[in-house]
């Protein structure tokens, strides 16, 4: 019955009005050989109030960052999410609409979509940007792809190994069929040397993609490498953290061609690792090879100043398999919810917010280094995340930390094989003094438990 | 709707204003260029607006007032199956226990999540008739491409290289576009009179270098093809695949399985059948489902459950086509789903596709006298009607009968899609109407066909905006605001 109106004396008057004896006439034209004969064999019914006590003993299940401590990272954060954003985003208006392709039905999503375009514009420091991607790893592959349609060039890509591994994942996944080789540029002691990126650009190659900070939060020399791209004729493409740029250049500033992020960071809940914001700004001449829906100022029969989805020529919808790509629904609720974000934070909310993240990351990086048995990785700088190396096995010491109540951090074996003694640890702003100090000591007791 | 524009936030923007939002430090305070290399650093502050907490409340308020949307209009957007999204659902995905878990904790600490994924993979593999379950892929068309290269990783791994995916001319554009983009060429196949596949240009496309057919079905004209069974036969006889676009799954859920159908492979968009939020324009989800023998293929990780009980990750996937995207999945997204197929239950499931159908045959019938719905006189979920006839006779176009629809409290259809159709408009009222909503609709589209032209040129006339320039704005776009300052704020 849940959420059906007709009622039985409805449905006897539409059969009448259609013309049917039975809903069943109705699938007259589905063959009896593949009709189903029985019930879907799927769990019975359940109430408003079964249903919300199944799913909450569900969540009471899983120990996440509301009852642990986070310290982890590694592309999803767990930053500050203002009140404003879920009560704005969550009006009805906004998130039980679609895509806004009738425009006088949809000037609020199409302002709002506008107005998100320009705030990523102006956070990147480059010219346009569209109205969201599916999230940061799919926008590195989009990046590329769009990369190769920008210069003609199909037969190579260079990655920094830095990136995010998944990032990388997703953009082999994306090429695995078209004939572009995809050379990964080894990481060495957390960051990428800039000589050897460059040794990898050939004169077929599309892009060159470098994370900033990279997957390790180490600040790499990206300003060199995006020269080394743009000489060789490549586009440079960014993939950053939103948040670092309240401290960091922008993209724009040193010359990257395309900048891509993974938004989550702004605004998002991390909900298990979606949905979440994949963000992509690039050099206005791009635009025409550009993925996803994009939205642009013009006026109405009136003269009138006001929006609408624009150069769809691009799309899917128009351009069929010539498209720039295959997107359709994107993920407008959470580009919503980081204009939400950035216009509540400002520009000195959002400074203050990549300042605490560096300090605080900083404290716990000398807290920890002090504990017997940690040493940080790499001697790099770094933004908010940082690596240390554990003198014992990390698997382990890292359960011990939790049982202590701390999600102490990513244990990078499961992405480098070869790091099995190394954990990623994030700080965000919302860790307090008192957490980092207690996190030193649950690891020193611990290391000392495992040891023992 | 009152008509003032209201301005953009960088209009509203006063230098100095600001929230207060974040924590003060109780770290040390070291200078930053100790912490980070100068030459890193940003010499100014990012040029956002500089707002109130109030700026901010009372602007995207009034946006949201500038919209249609399910929950204050009838929004019959064909193929996007607008149904009423459950307040409870929103509530149960943003538990804490739910909506804080970070990807990257350590799997005991996820086995309430891993459990809810794991018990979804099966209901659509139920629903779908068919083995294996990857809930990976981010929306419906990244479900497709992640399909496509499974199927190419299938066919690569069986030493066949077959290049060629069959498309409907009525298939949704990013059907070619994924086909396009997992490495195939995409061969259209026309449609009959009928609406249906054309079963002579099928057999003379359907080849040995045929890897996949990708069929709607019910297609986008809203007809079941019966012809499903002998194509999938046609295919399976020379090694290719049956790939199911299911967006339109809400018409035979409990009524008929694709897997019984002979499709090999298909997505799901829970955001359409199992009432995930669209959002203004996302987040979907688009899990895949298929048949064993391409269970190796899919993106990992997959959902197990070991032995013991425990929940767990399957990355030991060697044939794996890899990911498709960072981290799990649109897992909200899939909570929602999750919560919705709860919810109904085996009969209520199979009850959803029968009101579905019901109301689009009963919308069907009170208006196919002036709007002709050219491929027959029942439907599924949904129909097209062509304004063909009102565009030549009264020079009325689809696209005023949908602005004329937005005067009248209504959300327009889908126009213009699909492209078999001329003026088409496709309409989907989806089972959560009531029938006197239905009727109101009918009568608000025969009223327009009765009106004056001229009056209707004019239409929308209660909103804001009528009629933007969409042509002079994809001349020269303006993708962003001119006047928003592009130089940083001073420290
Ligand atoms: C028939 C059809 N196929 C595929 C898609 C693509 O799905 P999505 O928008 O979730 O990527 C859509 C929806 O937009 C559709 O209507």
């Amino acid at each position: 019955m849940a959420y059906i109106l007709n009622t039985d004396d409805d449905v006897a008057l539409m059969l009448r009005r259609i013309g049917a004896g039975s809903i069943d006439e109705l699938f007259a034209a589905a063959p009896e050989s593949v009709r189903l004969k029985r019930l879907l064999d799927v769990p019975p019914a359940l109430g408003e109030l079964e249903l919300t006590s199944h799913v909450t003993a569900i969540a009471a299940r899983n120990v996440g960052a509301d009852s642990r401590v986070c310290f982890l990272g590694g592309g999803a954060y767990d930053h500050f999410i203002p009140a404003v954003v879920d009560q704005l985003a969550g009006r009805g208006e906004f998130y039980t609409a679609y895509t806004p392709y009738q425009p006088e039905a949809s000037q609020g999503t199409l302002q709002a979509i506008f107005e998100y375009q320009t705030l990523v514009a102006r956070l990147t420091g480059l010219d346009v940007s569209n109205a969201s991607l599916y999230d940061g790893g799919s926008a590195v592959a989009e990046a590329a792809l769009m990369a190769r349609g920008v210069t003609g060039r199909s037969g190579r890509i260079v990655v920094a190994g830095s990136a995010h591994p998944e990032s990388i994942q997703v953009l082999k996944t994306y090429l695995a069929n078209l004939e572009t080789e995809i050379v990964v540029v080894p990481q060495r002691d957390g960051a990428v040397e800039v000589s050897e990126v460059a040794g990898a650009i050939d004169s077929r190659t599309a892009a060159v993609i470098v994370q900033q900070p990279n997957f390790f939060g180490v600040i790499e020399d990206v300003s060199a490498i995006v020269a080394a791209a743009r000489k060789a004729g490549a586009i440079a493409v960014v993939s950053f953290d939103p948040i670092s740029l309240g401290l960091l250049r922008r993209p724009g500033d040193y010359g990257a061609d395309v900048a891509v992020a993974e938004g989550q960071c702004l605004g998002n809940p991390l909900a298990y690792g979606g949905p979440y914001l994949g963000m992509m700004a690039c050099r206005e001449s791009y635009v025409r090879k550009m993925p996803g829906r994009i939205v642009g100022q013009t006026v109405d029969h009136h003269g009138k100043r006001c929006w609408v989805l624009t150069l769809q020529t691009r799309e899917q919808h128009i351009r069929r398999e010539k498209a720039t790509s295959n997107i359709c629904t994107n993920q407008g609720l959470l580009a919503l919810r980081a204009s939400i974000y950035l216009a509540t934070l400002g520009p000195r909310g959002l400074a203050r917010v990549a300042e605490l993240s560096t300090r605080k990351a900083h404290y716990a990086a000398e807290r920890l280094a002090s504990v017997p048995g940690l040493s940080l990785a790499f001697d790099r700088p770094f933004f908010k995340e940082f690596v240390v190396r554990c003198s014992v096995d990390a698997t382990s010491v890292l359960a011990e930390v939790g049982r202590r109540g701390f999600h102490g951090g990513v244990a990078l074996k499961r992405f480098f094989p070869e790091m099995e003694d190394s954990i990623l640890i994030a700080v965000t702003e919302k860790r307090t003094r008192d957490e980092i100090d207690a996190l030193a000591v649950a690891y020193d007791e611990s290391i000392r438990a495992v040891r023992s | 709707m009152n008509d003032k524009a209201p301005r953009l936030l960088f209009e509203k923007s006063r230098p100095g204003r600001g929230t207060d939002v974040i924590p003060r430090s109780d770290v040390p305070d070291r200078p930053l260029d100790s912490l980070l290399p100068a030459s890193e650093l940003a010499s100014n502050l990012v040029p956002l607006p500089e707002l109130g907490e109030l700026d901010v409340v009372r602007h995207y308020t009034r946006l949201s007032q500038l919209n249609m949307a399910i929950d204050s209009h009838f929004y019959p957007l064909g193929s996007c199956t607008m149904k009423y999204n459950p307040k409870r659902n929103e509530r149960l995905a943003s538990l804490p226990g739910l909506a804080s878990v970070h990807p990257y904790q350590d799997e005991s600490t996820l086995q309430g999540i891993l459990e809810l994924l794991y018990d979804l993979q099966g209901i659509l593999g139920e629903i779908a008739g068919l083995d294996a379950v990857s809930l990976q892929p981010a929306a419906g068309a990244q479900g497709e491409l992640a399909a496509l290269l499974t199927a190419a990783a299938y066919f690569r791994d069986r030493g066949e290289k077959r290049t060629k995916v069959l498309i409907p001319d009525s298939a949704h554009g990013t059907n070619p576009a994924s086909a396009h983009l997992a490495g195939f060429d995409a061969v259209t196949i026309k449609s009959d009179s009928r609406g249906l596949v054309d079963m002579a240009d099928f057999m003379s496309k359907h080849d040995d270098q045929t890897a996949v057919f990708m069929i709607t079905n019910p297609n986008t004209v809203g007809r079941f093809d019966p012809q499903v069974v002998e194509i999938a036969r046609a295919l399976h006889d020379r090694g290719s695949l049956l790939y199911l676009d299911g967006a339109n799954m809400n018409a035979i859920l409990g009524v008929v399985r694709p897997g019984d159908m002979g499709v090999d492979l298909m997505h799901y968009n829970p955001h359409k059948t199992f009432s995930g939020p669209h959002g203004g324009g996302g987040p979907g989800a688009g899990p895949i489902a298929v048949r064993a023998s391409l269970a190796p293929y899919l993106p990992a990780p997959i959902v197990v459950k070991r032995s013991d009980g425990v929940f767990a990750l399957d990355y030991d996937r060697p044939k794996s086509i890899g990911r498709t995207r960072s981290f799990f999945g649109n897992v909200g997204v899939l909570v929602r789903a999750y919560c919705y197929i709860r919810a109904q239950g085996p009969e209520g499931l199979r009850r959803i596709a029968e009101h579905a159908v019901l109301n689009a045959n009963y919308l069907l019938a009170l208006i196919k006298e002036e709007y002709p719905v050219p491929f027959g006189d029942r439907c599924m979920h949904e129909f097209v009607a062509s304004a063909r006839g009102l565009a030549r006779d009264r020079g009325i176009r689809a696209f005023d009968i949908a602005k004329g629809l937005i005067d009248r409290g209504f959300h327009p259809p889908t126009v213009y899609f699909p492209l078999i159709v001329s003026e088409a408009l496709m309409i989907e009222p989806t089972e959560c109407e009531s029938r006197e909503t239905l009727e109101e609709f009918a009568r608000a589209l025969l009223e327009i066909a009765a009106e004056d032209p001229e009056k209707l040129h004019e239409a929308p006339v209660t909103t804001p905006v009528c009629r933007p320039d969409e042509v002079a704005a994809a001349r020269s776009p303006i993708l962003i605001h001119p006047e928003a300052s592009r130089a940083g704020i001073e420290r």
